[in-house]
């Protein structure tokens, strides 16, 4: 698909002859994010969709309480601090962002007015500025009013180095001013297509300038708000233990009208997950259990028998993927494995790799392995199944792999292993020591040996494959074999950084400890030209296209193998009403959340 | 007395030194840092990870930070977490009272258990009761306390469902229900822990019961014409008692260290989930701080079990 037919599209969802939906489903069958198919409608000038969701209760209070069930507690509660999910879900009780992510990918203010678009002004012309009006009367839980500085002190704690925090990669290269008491203006260095991320979602939420101003760099560890979060969120803090509870009651100056519905909220932490799913769903001890990674049959016994809750899935830009190696891993060049200089001896052949990815049984992986947690899918920038099925083109065929290798040359040796010129189709293929992986390994390996490939099955402890040690040769940066599957994350809505691991300049290697992104070491001019022209398009659907083109050239060159991509897997209790959106933290909207009567 | 407190203390230095070294040692080798989860995050930037390595000192080479954790540790310092940025005693120190009551109660109900049942079976060998008990114990140290407490959970918690299963530390209720509240909670951990220790206790306590009863004293006592309870609480059961005050003594540590599984299936937030959990995340600060105050405790219960010994039998004399 390229622009213009793009055009075409937006014009009759505009005009009225396509609807919005089936638009964005063709867009996310293509292998865009949700969020990101809705700016390119914002810009084209369709009006994002009103958030759908139905939020029934006509008071504030009176819910009781709602428990939720962590089976990793949060072990802090400053949001710039927050390095996993479990952290950012808890401080999302008590501190918000101006905006977030609801489940369809639109963005919905929460502290703002409304979300900056050219059309009010919020955004400039050349791409190099966002203006964001805060809403007034937000209070902080003390009573102190929200204003513009408190914006600009979050932008100063964030980026400054001393503070260490994980959010400066979101701040450090924007300038923000402050315009008036109720706004500030965001500048970009350079143009920037996606600029929802500064004061957005998980990176966005906001400290009070008054408890952290002088705890700003170095000093940052010693603030005893660190512990007492005093934010503007829906719930007051009442009590936090590291990796056990965090405890909130209702905030009834909270800004948003009706809201919250519970009185008191609680988020345990500890134990595992099935354990997890069977308090919500077995006994009805908690209400919502968050990342419920259960082999499918489990889930569905324990929603059988239990009655009391469901599992439910929230969609994101997850991908369970295989890597297929370019640079040959056993043998030294200068003193490098897996050297950029060096070129795999078998796989850099189109036919071998085309065959593995024939040799890949997504269907059976999905439905035995992962069931609702992953679904098959031919793409690497996600797509949920159903919109996706018509235009993806994967398939498994032992036959069709096996004619691509005779007539690519390789013929089965005396041992039944394909082998051309001295090469064998031997591989090894690692992965994390994680059950589904495991038997993923097991089943691609099955096939490969019908097919006459070889397959030795590594798996890595996962504190081992997934650390940055320099020392250690099995991480998964590294990557000294032939294949490595893993799920690689794209938390953030816009494809940009998520796409930015097959161009040449991230090639991890040596010189830059093994900490560049291309892991495949794939390279491809038409790839670099088409990244950075994406990275400098202010059109979004010029852009659209580009990341289109992006996808199809690493799917069509079988540089890496899709397998599944995973939604996050909760289980909620059967009355509980809950949006949650798998562009922010499961609890992104927790103001949101009731219980049906 | 003094003279040989003294020096197994002067003793014991060396020896935790020693033990804080190889503790240091391994962890410093082991695989993994507390920063992986933003390793595979694309917003954040390699250099952010590199930088709060630095921060935390965890790029100086390894004896360089066991020294400042060592200078640190003999000021009292006990460092802070990498992964809640919170000191390390005030996290040891919320975490502390949950492990004390359920392990503290399950060793009490172990006792409780283990020594009428020891005694009596041991005044009878070979009876019926005997040999139930013998087999009863068998059973329960055979079972590992995972095992036992997922049976504890799917019967009582999901079948019969009369107790919860996730511990909570924050019961909302007042006065005799808040009581009520948090022992129903802890009963399940408290059985499974108490059980298995029972099981090993009751053993020890009737072979050393056997040991005694066929002494000459006693069969001195029977000739006297004491009564048969006199003769096995005051002069069987208190000379057969002492290895058991030693075993006792010995288990102390465990109190406080807590049950790193059990503590794990119940969500009971104590030492031994804040020890895996920290493990989990390389969080090592908080791994060395539990593990080190682990070893002061092993260490200075093994002298107190020392003490005890000949304080209760003369006949050991220190030198």
């Amino acid at each position: 698909m390229n622009e213009k037919q793009l055009r075409g599209m937006i014009a009759k969802v505009k005009d009225g002859r396509m609807d919005r939906r089936s638009f964005m489903h063709k867009m996310l069958g293509l292998g865009l994010s949700a969020p990101f198919v809705s700016q390119m409608l914002v810009h084209s000038g369709v009006a994002m969709a009103q958030t759908k969701w139905d939020y029934k209760p006509t008071k504030r209070g009176g819910g009781g309480p709602l428990k939720l069930l962590w089976w990793q507690g949060a072990t802090l509660l400053n949001p710039h601090f927050a390095v996993g999910s479990k952290e950012q879900d808890a401080c999302r009780l008590f501190y918000e962002p101006m905006a977030n992510w609801d489940p369809e990918g639109n963005l919905i203010p929460v502290l703002a007015t409304e979300i900056p678009s050219r059309e009010n002004g919020g955004l400039s012309a050349d791409g190099k500025t966002v203006t964001w009006k805060i809403k007034p009367g937000v209070k902080w839980h003390d009573g102190k009013p929200l204003s513009a500085d408190d914006l600009i002190f979050n932008w100063e704690y964030a980026k400054d180095p001393g503070t260490a925090s994980v959010t400066i990669g979101s701040y450090k290269d924007v300038m923000v001013e402050k315009l008036n008491d109720l706004s500030v203006r965001v500048t970009y260095k350079q143009p920037t297509p996606f600029w929802a991320d500064a004061f957005v979602g998980t990176r966005g939420s906001l400290l009070p300038k008054h408890l952290f101003a002088d705890y700003i760099g170095g000093k940052s560890r010693d603030a005893p708000n660190n512990l007492k979060p005093i934010g503007t969120g829906p719930y007051k803090f009442v009590e936090f233990k590291p990796g056990d509870l965090v405890k909130g009651e209702i905030n009834m100056d909270y800004h948003k009208p009706n809201r919250p519905f519970f009185d008191t909220i609680e988020i345990k932490g500890g134990g595992d997950a099935v354990s997890a799913a069977r308090a919500v769903l077995q006994t009805g001890e908690y209400d919502y259990g968050w990342n419920i990674q259960v082999e499918e049959e489990v889930i569905t016994r324990l929603e059988k028998t239990g009655g009391k809750g469901t599992a439910q899935i929230s969609k994101g830009g997850n991908i369970e993927y295989i890597l297929l190696n370019h640079t040959d891993p056993w043998n030294e060049v200068e003193g490098e494995r897996a050297s950029i200089k060096s070129k795999h001896p078998s796989l850099l052949d189109p036919a071998v790799r085309k065959a593995l990815a024939l040799l890949v049984d997504r269907k059976s992986v999905e439905q035995h392995i992962y069931g609702r947690a992953g679904l098959a899918t031919g793409n690497f920038l996600n797509a949920p199944e159903k919109f996706n099925s018509k235009n993806t083109k994967w398939e498994f065929d032992i036959e069709k792999a096996k004619k691509l290798l005779d007539d690519g040359g390789w013929k089965p040796g005396a041992d039944g292993i394909r082998e051309k010129g001295g090469k064998k189709l031997k591989y090894v293929f690692q992965t994390s020591i994680n059950a589904p992986r495991q038997k993923t390994q097991a089943i691609i390996k099955q096939a490969c040996q019908r097919a006459g490939i070889d397959l030795e099955l590594k798996s890595v402890t996962a504190s081992v494959f997934f650390s940055s040690d320099v020392a250690n040769p099995d991480t998964y940066t590294k990557f000294f074999t032939d294949l490595e599957m893993y799920t690689t994350t794209m938390t953030q809505p816009d494809p940009e950084l998520f796409m930015n691991q097959y161009c040449s300049w991230e090639i991890s290697s040596k010189e830059n400890k093994w900490q560049g992104r291309n892991i495949t070491r794939w390279v491809n001019k038409e790839y670099d030209d088409t990244w950075k022209a994406a990275q400098a398009e202010l059109d979004p659907v010029k852009r659209a296209a580009l990341f289109v083109k992006m996808n199809d050239l690493v799917i069509n060159d079988n540089a890496i193998i899709p397998v599944v991509y995973r939604p996050r897997l909760y289980v909620i209790a059967h009355k509980l009403k809950a949006p949650v959106s798998g562009w922010d933290t499961d609890t992104g909207s927790i103001e949101d959340w009731y219980r049906e009567a | 007395m003094g003279n040989y407190i003294l020096r197994r203390l002067m003793i014991a230095i060396p020896s935790l030194l020693g033990i804080s070294v190889v503790l240091f040692c391994v962890l410093a080798l082991a695989p993994g840092d507390p920063f992986e989860e933003l390793a595979t995050n694309p917003n954040v930037p390699p250099e952010v990870r590199a930088a709060l390595r630095a921060k935390f000192g965890m790029d100086d080479p390894v004896f360089l930070r066991y020294f400042h954790w060592l200078t640190a540790m003999a000021q009292g310092d006990w460092g802070f977490s990498f992964v809640s940025r919170v000191d390390v005693d005030q996290l040891i120190l919320q975490r502390l009272p949950a492990t004390l009551f359920v392990i503290g109660l399950s060793q009490v109900l172990a006792l409780t258990v283990a020594i009428p049942v020891g005694v009596y079976a041991a005044t009878r060998p070979y009876s019926v009761f005997d040999q139930i008990a013998n087999t009863l114990a068998f059973i329960g140290f055979s079972l590992p306390t995972f095992f036992t407490g997922l049976l504890f959970i799917l019967l009582f918690s999901i079948t019969l469902d009369w107790l919860p299963f996730v511990y909570r530390s924050d019961i909302s209720a007042t006065g005799w229900r808040w009581y009520w509240e948090h022992f129903r909670q802890a009963i399940m951990p408290i059985c499974v822990l108490g059980f298995f220790q029972a099981a090993s206790m009751t053993r020890y306590v009737r072979s050393a019961v056997l040991d005694v009863i066929r002494l000459d004293y006693v069969t001195t006592a029977r000739a006297k014409g004491l009564g048969e309870r006199v003769v096995v609480v005051k002069h069987v059961v208190r000379n057969a008692l002492i290895p058991v005050v030693t075993l006792v003594a010995l288990q102390m540590p465990a109190i406080f260290g807590g049950a790193i599984v059990t503590e794990q299936i119940f969500r009971i937030p104590g030492i031994g989930s804040l020890l895996i959990s920290s493990i989990l995340a390389n969080d090592t600060p908080v791994i060395m701080a539990v593990t080190f105050v682990f070893a002061c405790l092993v260490v200075f219960f093994n002298l107190v079990a020392d003490i005890l010994y000949g304080w209760l039998d003369p006949r050991i004399s220190y030198r």
